[in-house]
């Protein structure tokens, strides 16, 4: 079964790729750049140069090296967790494409989370920030109650949008302000967003925007929209920041109404 | 309910442990949750067309006993037949309560949840979100069980991967041991009842449509403590896959649900555009053969016969391809009702599929076997559980398309209470236990040291490669004795030759090199319990298909595999199928269910080949193939029955309130 399709038509394929890529041995060792050359083939992806390097780990050079580990799961970019800066943009490396990228193709780790070695970093901050806001529902109980609350299915694609985020951290790392976890961040934001528009979720809204609000709340967003343009499942971020924003004002305002 | 400082461990973050760990938390009690990667990372996110559940929103008289006798049928009567008919009793609720966790599920003008058709059935059956229903389902059960680890009921290990079971003199589970795969530190875990939710084995097969931690090797492991594994040799290979170098993506079978029609040029030598061949020059071999179901046959008819059409040379250019074509319909219905997917198709081709027919090909997809467990989930070592793609229970020879969701909720639904009420009777450790604890983390310990330090010229990454293709050449679609025999062989030498593997990675810290040569050990085990119970089974039936024997065999082979580790091998022996609530009639998808009954009772061709290559049958070698071959002549002689088996959990230490 290996029938591999070949659509992309362009110049004269090159022979080689050629892969630069920022390796760390651990968290208290120094980054460094190592080249590798791994020979072309047609519908080649990052993934499948990084295996072909693990299999065989030597450099451009000819010297062994140990083999640049990183993470992948699903290579359907639905999972997120392959997300790596490759030619300086963060991005999924099962979907990035050798021959839509220029050459020598450059993988750094997100440079936003905590690096543990080579690729792979430690996004369990963004994690945090899910417990913090109280992204979910809360149910009387998982026993049967029957269907949920009715709803129109322009209400439903809405949410549907905010509900493919899969905590890449596409747009942290794209984000200006997000630096040493000082911001709760669009992903988060995007999440009371998902919420606070059902039904049943509007009930406990009030936590998830206290999630939001104060020191490294909402408030730190700059307004630079770089979220939204990075962001790989294009979810609606700077919708989620204007509409959360509206809301904590609001809630802040009937707040100091009610003392 | 008081907690009374019970413990209870689930393996893998997916939708079986998920909804597992938050029937457990919910009912009061302590869990401990690992998963080798962030369980909002795992592989049900990968599922795309939706969830099966019986509502009958579409006044087509759909009820859930007919979903039942569609799994069944579907399943080729392999499948014991009360939890499947549990499974379909309990669907509607299990997508209500999605519903109201607020899973964005597709709406009608009503604002009801729409259901739309999937194979093997006539009826719209199937609640969907968008195409990427499994990531939705998935998050809505992350979301709850973070709700339960805030306020400390569930802890998480994520990057953590269980290696071994820890068993005490009596046999019965009072925990694991699991492997940091940053530090690879190893630690004992003491659990009153451990629930293995950790998905299928694609990766034996090398590419499939798997993640790439859909391993089987905590499966393996238990396989290889003692636990049994059944029904091995049912691999599904799904019809519609988008092959690469790294993967088989998923093509979902939502796509012939809402109309996707398969197709190749009637001229195989017809090398025009697909938009310029008329209708009249193109061979919709599916709807053409089974005029009933059309291109919603079952997934292994459907996946035999774009592999037959291959194989004899009218693919798409020769090549191994087929179209499938979704040019017919609106782009804009195309985007609403199946977005997700074919985004993928065009990210991963750079073919738009609203204009352009897309060209799939089979692919290994999901194991319908998996570890022997009773209807409580329960597997054969007390203290042990089993829910999801990992147990054997619902899908027989066979599973229908949006089913597998529904089994993975039904199996973690079911293993919580019945793990809760084990750990409430079983008899703790003593003080002077931890001995057992100590044990087996030296054991796991010295097989990590022992893999470090061996060297020799052996390439973990080759062997896996050379294990993969071996399985899908010959173990998938089409399998024949003598085939299946030497890729026996074959999986005896890699396991020779991985004795001389040398870990290529001197810096130990997060490495990825040795999880994948403990990886890679389990694995051959397992392929060879597939394998195997491949070639033992002389019949055809569902996803087993073997042109030497091409009808379904209810007299000699209606009866689960049972495989269990010797210490060398697998041990084969059999166990009755229960068909106490539906009478096994013959399948056949060229006719409705009602035509289809009418016809004699008899097994059926399961696959008519038009003129390829047919191989003499290879009978010379015993019955069954395995290690000790004076047990497993003899299939029935371990021939316990369901309430023994329960029993067996009983005498071990554990009591049931029967």
């Amino acid at each position: 079964m290996s029938a591999t399709h070949s659509t992309r038509s362009s110049k004269t394929p090159p022979k080689t790729v050629e892969i630069h890529i920022r390796r760390r041995a651990n968290p208290d060792s120094p980054q460094y750049w190592e080249q590798f050359e791994i020979p072309y083939r047609p519908n080649l992806n990052i993934i499948s140069c990084l295996m072909e390097i693990q299999k065989n780990p030597v450099n451009k050079s000819g010297d062994k090296t140990t083999p640049p580990v990183w993470h992948m799961n699903c290579l359907e970019q639905v999972c997120g967790i392959c997300t790596m800066v490759i030619n300086g943009r963060a991005r999924q490396s099962c979907s990035a494409l050798v021959d839509n990228l220029e050459q020598p193709i450059k993988l750094e780790p997100m440079s936003k989370f905590p690096n543990i070695r080579d690729l792979i970093v430690d996004r369990s901050p963004m994690f945090d920030h899910l417990r913090k806001v109280h992204a979910w529902i809360e149910l009387d109980g998982t026993y049967d109650l029957g269907p949920g609350p009715r709803m129109s299915q322009e209400e439903v694609q809405e949410r549907y949008a905010y509900s493919r985020c899969m905590t890449c951290g596409c747009c942290l790392e794209a984000c200006p302000q997000y630096e040493g976890d000082n911001y709760i961040g669009p992903q988060a934001i995007a999440q009371v967003r998902l919420f606070n528009m059902h039904p049943t979720g509007k009930e406990t809204r009030d936590e998830r925007l206290a999630g939001i609000m104060g020191e490294n709340g909402i408030t730190n967003c700059g307004n630079a929209q770089n979220c939204v343009k990075a962001c790989p499942m294009g979810i609606p971020l700077t919708k989620a920041i204007y509409e959360e924003n509206r809301e904590t004002v609001l809630h802040g305002l009937l707040g100091w109404l009610k003392h | 309910m008081v907690s009374n400082g019970m413990k209870i461990a689930i393996v893998g973050g997916g939708l079986a442990g998920l909804a597992a760990a938050m029937k457990i938390a919910e009912g009061g009690h302590a869990v401990d949750l690992f998963s080798v990667v962030p369980v909002k990372r795992s592989h049900s996110v990968c599922a795309q067309g939706g969830i099966n559940g019986a509502v009958n929103t579409k006044g087509e008289g759909d009820s859930t006993w007919e979903h039942f006798d569609d799994t069944v049928y579907g399943g080729d009567f392999l499948a014991n037949q009360p939890p499947a008919k549990l499974m379909c009793e309990m669907a509607p609720s299990i997508i209500y309560l999605f519903d109201r966790m607020g899973v964005p599920f597709s709406r009608t003008s009503e604002g009801l949840l729409d259901f739309r058709r999937f194979g093997g059935t006539k009826h719209h059956r199937t609640a969907f979100a968008g195409a990427s229903t499994g990531q939705q389902l998935l998050y809505a059960l992350d979301e709850q069980v973070r709700r339960y680890e805030v306020t400390g009921k569930i802890r998480k290990f994520e990057h953590w991967e269980m290696l071994s079971l820890v068993l005490d003199d009596a046999q019965v589970c009072r925990g694991l041991i699991a492997m940091d795969l940053q530090t690879l530190e190893l630690k004992a875990f003491p659990a009153d009842a451990v629930i293995i939710a950790t998905g299928g084995p694609g990766l034996i097969f090398g590419k499939s449509t798997n993640s790439m931690v859909c391993t089987g090797s905590a499966v393996s492991a238990c396989y290889q403590q003692g636990a049994k594994y059944a029904n091995g040799e049912f691999i599904q290979v799904h019809p519609t896959s988008i092959p690469g170098e790294d993967k088989l993506r998923l093509m979902s079978e939502s796509a012939r649900g809402e109309g996707g029609r398969v197709w190749v040029p009637r001229n195989p030598k017809d090398t025009r555009s697909p938009s310029q061949i008329p209708e009249s020059e193109r061979y919709y071999f599916l709807e053409e053969k089974y005029p009933a179901y059309g291109n919603l046959v079952p997934r292994d008819i459907a996946t035999r016969e774009i592999f037959q059409i291959c194989i004899e040379g009218r693919g798409v250019n020769a090549e191994n391809q087929v179209y499938l074509d979704l040019t017919q319909i609106p782009a804009e219905t195309l985007d609403r009702k199946l977005g997700a997917i074919l985004e993928i198709y065009e990210m991963f081709v750079g073919d738009d599929p609203r204009h352009v027919p897309m060209r799939i090909f089979p692919g290994v997809h999901y194991s319908m076997g998996g570890l022997w467990v009773d209807y409580n989930q329960r597997t054969n070592i007390p203290g042990l559980l089993a829910a999801g793609e990992c147990d054997y229970s619902i899908h027989g020879a066979n599973r229908l398309g949006a089913n597998s969701l529904v089994s993975c909720v039904y199996g973690g639904f079911i293993a919580a209470p019945a793990a809760i009420e084990y750990a409430n009777n079983i008899e703790r450790n003593g003080a002077d236990s931890s001995k057992i604890y100590d044990q087996e983390l030296k054991l796991q310990q010295e097989i990590n040291e022992g893999l470090i330090k061996q060297s020799g010229n052996e390439n973990q990454y080759v062997l896996h490669q050379e294990m993969g293709k071996w399985m899908t050449d010959n173990v998938t679609v089409v399998r024949y004795n003598d085939k299946l025999k030497e890729t026996d062989d074959k999986l005896l030498e890699l396991m020779d030759r991985y004795k001389r593997i040398s870990i290529n990675d001197s810096n130990l810290w997060a490495t990825m090199a040795l999880p994948h040569a403990r990886h890679l050990a389990n694995m051959l085990e397992l392929a060879r319990v597939i394998t195997l119970g491949a070639l033992n089974r002389n019949e055809s039936r569902g996803a087993h298909y073997k042109p030497e024997f091409p009808n379904r065999d209810d007299e000699n082979f209606l009866k689960t595999t049972i495989a269990e580790y010797s210490g060398e091998g697998p041990v084969f022996s059999y166990e009755p199928v229960d068909i106490s609530l539906l009478k096994p009639r013959k399948r056949d998808y060229s006719k409705g269910k009602q035509a289809a009954a009418a016809a004699p009772k008899q097994g059926a061709p399961q696959f008519v080949s038009s003129g390829a290559e047919q191989k003499p049958a290879n009978l010379s070698g015993p019955i069954v193939w395995g290690q000790d071959k004076e047990k497993v002549n003899n299939p029935l002689a371990s021939d316990a029955t369901r309430q023994e088996q329960g029993k067996s959990i009983d005498e071990a230490g554990g009591k049931t309130n029967n």
